[in-house]
């Protein structure tokens, strides 16, 4: 059976989507990304989405998911690589996935990933040090 | 006696030319600076020839007849090259309309029975009539043909993309935003991030008359679809006016960037990509100097 990869880059989890996606993959790497980050306790997941050129509803609504079921487990979501098409298909079926970070390719969105893990670490910091106080 | 009409035109087809020659030189209306007389005469003669040929006793009754099928393409032709030419459509009446004044005066002179002479005016005046609607459709498509070509110019060079800065792009909207104009101007934004790698873009509407919430929903549907990319999107340009008109409404732009100047936007781009600029070193010592 088909599924797509999941990569482990240090405390990210990294996605390439390299086809386009039907609903069985989509529910499948929905699932296998959630117990994956269980797993692994990754702090950030990176999804590549710069092959799929064709989205629906579904798929729309199961990127908004994975990014909900991944906050709940603690590693933020960015979705990376849009292509202006399917970036135009969803605002037009009315899901501008609100909750999801975006950036432009791998590399920024790595970027973005460690800025938002440094930022958390500043806060835990900040609290510690008032907790101390 | 039943007289042939159409014998009678065909005779005189030359006295018809060179009279409607006249008729046509005779008024002051002409623009003889769009056409020369040369090609005036040609173009008439050309229609004499196509009408007259294949006009006969069956068809004059029927202006649908395919036996006009050239002389409605000559029409055709001569009205949109008209319309294409800048002619008023006054212009372009008196063209066919003298035409048929001509006709009607020729049967003046040969017909000396004045019922039969109505008869025949009746006749051919309703097959004239018919060739001169003809003519102003295709005037107006013509016409119309070179508004769309404006319209699709205007929405092609109205909308540029410029990149003001590595990673920051702008984008100057003059005009009403239709849902067609933000399709155009969504794609073209979004397909210059991709090619840049930009990751801010400025909408700058300070050349948009008026916002509505229409137009408010385009400009979020934009913003939405370049976060959606990876990118970042400021509304710039946002004069007092439309600002009160937006806050009237009860449109909410609360989850988008807004700057009320070009500047001021760049400014907050630059921050946000940690760029400074600064005044070199040499000019503020100028600066200084001059101060004191």
């Amino acid at each position: 059976m088909e599924r797509i990869p999941i990569l482990k880059m240090g405390p990210f989890l990294l996605v390439t989507i390299q086809i386009d996606l039907y609903d069985r993959l989509a529910l499948d790497l929905e699932e296998d990304l959630v117990r994956m980050v269980e797993k692994t306790s990754a702090k950030g997941v990176l999804i590549d989405i710069s092959a799929v050129t064709i989205v629906d509803s579904f798929m729309g609504r199961i990127l908004g998911n994975i990014a909900s079921m991944s906050r709940l487990l603690d590693a933020q979501t960015v979705v990376v690589g849009m292509q202006p098409a399917v970036a135009i298909t969803l605002v037009e079926l009315g899901l501008p996935l609100n909750g999801v970070s975006t950036a432009l390719d791998v590399e920024k969105g790595m970027a973005l990933l460690k800025s938002k893990m440094l930022f958390e670490e500043e806060e835990d910091e900040q609290e510690d040090d008032a907790g101390i106080n | 006696m039943l007289v042939n009409i159409t014998s009678i035109l065909k005779n005189k087809k030359a006295d018809i030319l060179e009279l409607w020659m006249k008729n046509q030189l005779s008024n002051p209306g002409l623009a003889d600076d769009l056409i020369s007389n040369q090609d005036l005469r040609s173009q008439s003669k050309e229609l004499v020839n196509a009408l007259v040929n294949s006009l006969n006793e069956n068809n004059i009754e029927n202006s649908n007849s395919s036996d006009f099928d050239q002389v409605i393409e000559i029409l055709g032709g001569i009205s949109i090259s008209r319309a294409r030419q800048g002619f008023s459509p006054r212009e372009t009446g008196f063209f066919i309309l003298s035409l048929k004044e001509t006709l009607l005066e020729i049967l003046n002179q040969e017909i000396s029975d004045v019922k039969e002479l109505f008869v025949q005016s009746l006749r051919l005046s309703r097959l004239m009539d018919n060739f001169t609607i003809l003519t102003f459709e295709t005037f107006i498509k013509g016409r119309e043909e070179v508004i769309m070509r404006q319209t699709d110019e205007i929405t092609d060079i109205s909308t540029p993309v410029i990149k003001v800065w590595d990673g920051i792009l702008a984008l100057p909207i003059i005009g009403t935003l239709d849902s067609a104009r933000t399709q155009v101007v969504m794609e073209n934004l979004l397909q210059e991030i991709v090619i840049t790698g930009s990751s801010i873009a400025i909408l700058d509407i300070s050349g948009v008359p008026t916002v509505d919430s229409l137009v408010a929903q385009h400009l979020l549907k934009a913003v939405s679809a370049t976060r959606l990319m990876g990118a970042e999107c400021i509304i710039s340009g946002i004069r007092p006016e439309i600002a009160q008109t937006i806050v009237h409404l009860g449109i909410d732009l609360s989850q988008i960037i807004t700057k009320a100047t070009l500047a001021s936007a760049l400014q907050y781009a630059f921050k946000s990509l940690r760029l400074e600029v600064k005044r070199s070193a040499t000019d503020t010592k100028l600066f200084n100097k001059l101060q004191y």
